[in-house]
């Protein structure tokens, strides 16, 4: 395999990790605070659509990232209304999310099927691109990528070396000790919801702009739940998140490769390879991690104060 | 201002029928803002989808023939719920229910019906093989809930997918009619594989009383057991469940085994009724849309029947606003989470006092 081969292997595995690690990034914050969004996939896939038909009808992939960050926020806000001020089942609320995103995004975008753009740009800087292996892959990449990093770097240090991440880490943990302490519990969890709903419209954001630049229904194909399960994976750590999308990313590129060199296994079999992995990595967590349990003790639990 | 919720001790009574009333009509109050942004009357849009499929013999039968698989899964669903599991893999275990009982139809194809079996014997062979693949495909993520600690929510999901695949695969391959004309489709059922026909004429077929029978064998398991008594004891207070000796284990494999069962029979009637043979896909996300039946249903049979009846109609209704109107499918689909949301937001009212404090306190 010539060196330039591996590079484009390596940079589709990029394209394929982004959208799930944005996402999952954003779900971790939220699970950090102690609530479980499983609307992800819901906000993901109206923040695909939302995302395109701003894109394609003011000719901007940063105004249709930026719908797409909106919309996301708008469906959190939705979810953390019901979840965290009223206190409604985070399992329940979530999936009726996820339905009601699933339904709403195909009429957002009923309208744009078929219709496509121009995908969104990739650096270029002269001589660095150009250099054998790793040009294109560390200097090469859309803003997309790029800001996936920064906010990589942005969470982790928050989340470890400062008061507010303290504060988000105690809600999550401690709900009632965090409340006693002064600590304005529903604000935080509802805050935290809206960066997570922005970081999944982001994700499907990317996926309408960058990863296959049209709109189709559905598109998300389960990649919300796969990063839930990422949270999971990562042991709620964000650089673990980023290693776990770019494993979960791998895999499936590697089915599109193996499906496109023909192996001779059935197409449906290795587009199941997502899905069976990330099975896979539930079942070898919970080996590993053995009885005691890292995650955020508060998890799924709704806090209401008493006066 | 600040909002603050009081528990409700005692709910009354009233407000648990109101509850889910008021969310339907909240949702069809989005619902009609939704369909006049799209620029239909919204009063015309309310009368395809609720009011014409009520008033002809054909639509009321196709009414009952949607409800059913619908109703049958949640009320599988409610055995979970209502202990706190949350197994959201029910499309899966249709599907692969579907597979089953289709298996046999397929593997009795064309043979000869006249032995000494006859061929009384396949339609209740094809119906239980479909609930004992559905619920041996349920065990799988409560098997690794009970033996791992893996999260049944996201195992049960990601087997939804892995069944999808497989049945598109198995139609597209080794099970498609080599006479189809390369139509992805198996061939049709003999009709002793096919569910008989209630009325002369009419789409309603056996597998709708199945589903009536259903229903009240589990409003009987929830009020007069004590296996229903363990349920909801597990549910709403798993410490003292444990302390008075209910296994949490066993209770998890079984209703996941009864809640997967339930699908996959939902699945086998489905193949062996309505549709007759096998298709790349067999289900319009009823395994999806039960969930929120059972939430409106408030996770009772009875209210399970009436909501799967009301969902029902949102999806023969949006198959004649289709016609009628030019409204995308996807209208419905957007009301059935609008629906949802509602009912999970109405059910709030039930469970606590909500007060709405301004500034005056502070």
């Amino acid at each position: 395999m010539s060196l330039d081969l591996v590079q484009l292997v390596l940079v589709t595995v990029v394209t394929a990790a982004t959208p799930l690690f944005l996402a999952a990034l954003g779900e971790l914050v939220a699970e950090r605070s102690g609530v479980l969004n499983l609307g992800v996939e819901g906000m993901m896939v109206m923040g695909a659509a939302c995302a395109f038909a701003a894109a394609y009808l003011t000719g901007s992939t940063l105004v249709g990232a930026l719908a797409g960050v909106a919309v996301g926020a708008l469906m959190a806000l939705l979810f953390g209304l019901l979840t965290v001020v009223f206190a409604v089942s985070q399992v329940a609320a979530g999936l009726a999310l996820t339905i009601f995103g699933l339904g709403l995004s195909g009429l957002v975008g009923s309208g744009f099927v078929g219709l496509k753009r121009e995908a969104a740009p990739h650096l270029f800087i002269p001589g660095l691109t150009d250099l054998p292996l790793v040009g294109h892959l560390v200097f090469g990449e859309d803003a997309f990528v790029y800001a996936a990093i920064l906010l990589a770097f942005a969470v982790s240090r928050v989340l470890r070396r400062t008061r507010a991440g303290l504060v988000l880490r105690a809600v999550g943990d401690n709900h009632a000790s965090a409340h006693a302490l002064g600590v304005p519990v529903l604000r935080v969890r509802l805050l935290a919801v809206l960066f997570g709903g922005a970081c999944a419209g982001l994700g499907g954001a990317y996926l309408s702009l960058s990863y296959t630049p049209f709109w189709a229904p559905e598109m998300t194909a389960g990649r919300g739940w796969i990063a839930l399960a990422l949270v999971v994976f990562a042991s709620w750590r964000p650089w673990r998140a980023l290693a776990g999308a770019i494993l979960f990313g791998g895999a499936t590129v590697l089915q599109l490769q193996a499906q496109a060199s023909g192996l001779g296994l059935p197409g449906q079999l290795m587009s199941s390879v997502p899905y069976l992995v990330t099975l896979l990595a539930l079942v070898v967590l919970s080996l590993r991690r053995g009885s005691g349990s890292v995650a955020p003790a508060m998890l799924g639990t709704a806090f209401v104060p008493d006066r | 201002m600040r909002i603050e919720l009081q528990p409700r001790l005692d709910p009354p009574r009233w407000l648990g029928l109101a509850a889910p009333v008021a969310a339907f009509a909240l949702a069809l109050l989005v619902g009609g803002v939704l369909v006049a942004a799209l620029g239909r009357s919204p009063l015309d849009a309310f009368r395809v989808y609720f009011v014409d499929p009520l008033t002809q013999d054909w639509s009321l039968a196709a009414l009952a023939v949607k409800a059913s698989p619908l109703v049958m899964i949640a009320v599988g669903l409610c055995f979970c719920f209502r202990a706190n599991l949350w197994n959201i893999g029910a499309e899966g275990q249709f599907v692969v229910g579907g597979a089953c009982g289709g298996a046999l139809a397929l593997a009795t194809h064309g043979v000869d019906h006249m032995g000494p079996l006859g061929g009384a014997w396949i339609l209740p062979a094809l119906l239980a093989l479909g609930a004992i693949g559905g619920a041996l495909y349920a065990l799988i993520p409560a098997l690794l809930r009970v033996a791992l600690g893996v999260n049944e929510i996201l195992s049960s999901l990601m087997l939804v997918y892995v069944a999808g695949l497989g049945l598109d695969y198995l139609v597209r391959g080794p099970w498609r009619d080599p006479a189809g004309f390369n139509f992805p489709v198996s061939v049709n059922f003999d009709p002793e594989a096919t569910l008989p026909n209630l009325v002369d004429g009419l789409s309603l077929h056996a597998g709708v009383l199945i589903t009536l029978a259903v229903v009240v064998l589990a409003a009987l398991v929830f009020s007069r057991t004590l296996f229903g008594y363990e349920i909801r004891c597990v549910g709403a207070a798993p410490r003292a469940a444990r302390f008075s000796g209910f296994s949490e284990r066993r209770l998890t494999l079984l209703v996941f085994a009864l809640s997967g069962g339930l699908a996959g029979l939902a699945g086998a009637i489905e193949v062996a009724g309505p549709i007759g043979q096998l298709q790349p896909s067999i289900s319009p996300g009823y395994g999806f849309t039960a969930i929120i039946v059972a939430y409106l249903g408030r996770l009772q049979p009875v209210g399970v029947l009436v909501a799967g009846l009301v969902l029902a109609l949102t999806y023969v209704g949006g198959e004649g606003a289709q016609i009628a109107l030019k409204l995308p499918l996807d209208v419905t689909k957007a009301f059935q989470g609008v629906l949802l949301v509602c009912v999970l937001g109405a059910d709030v009212a039930t469970r606590y006092q909500v007060r709405i404090i301004g500034r005056v306190m502070a």
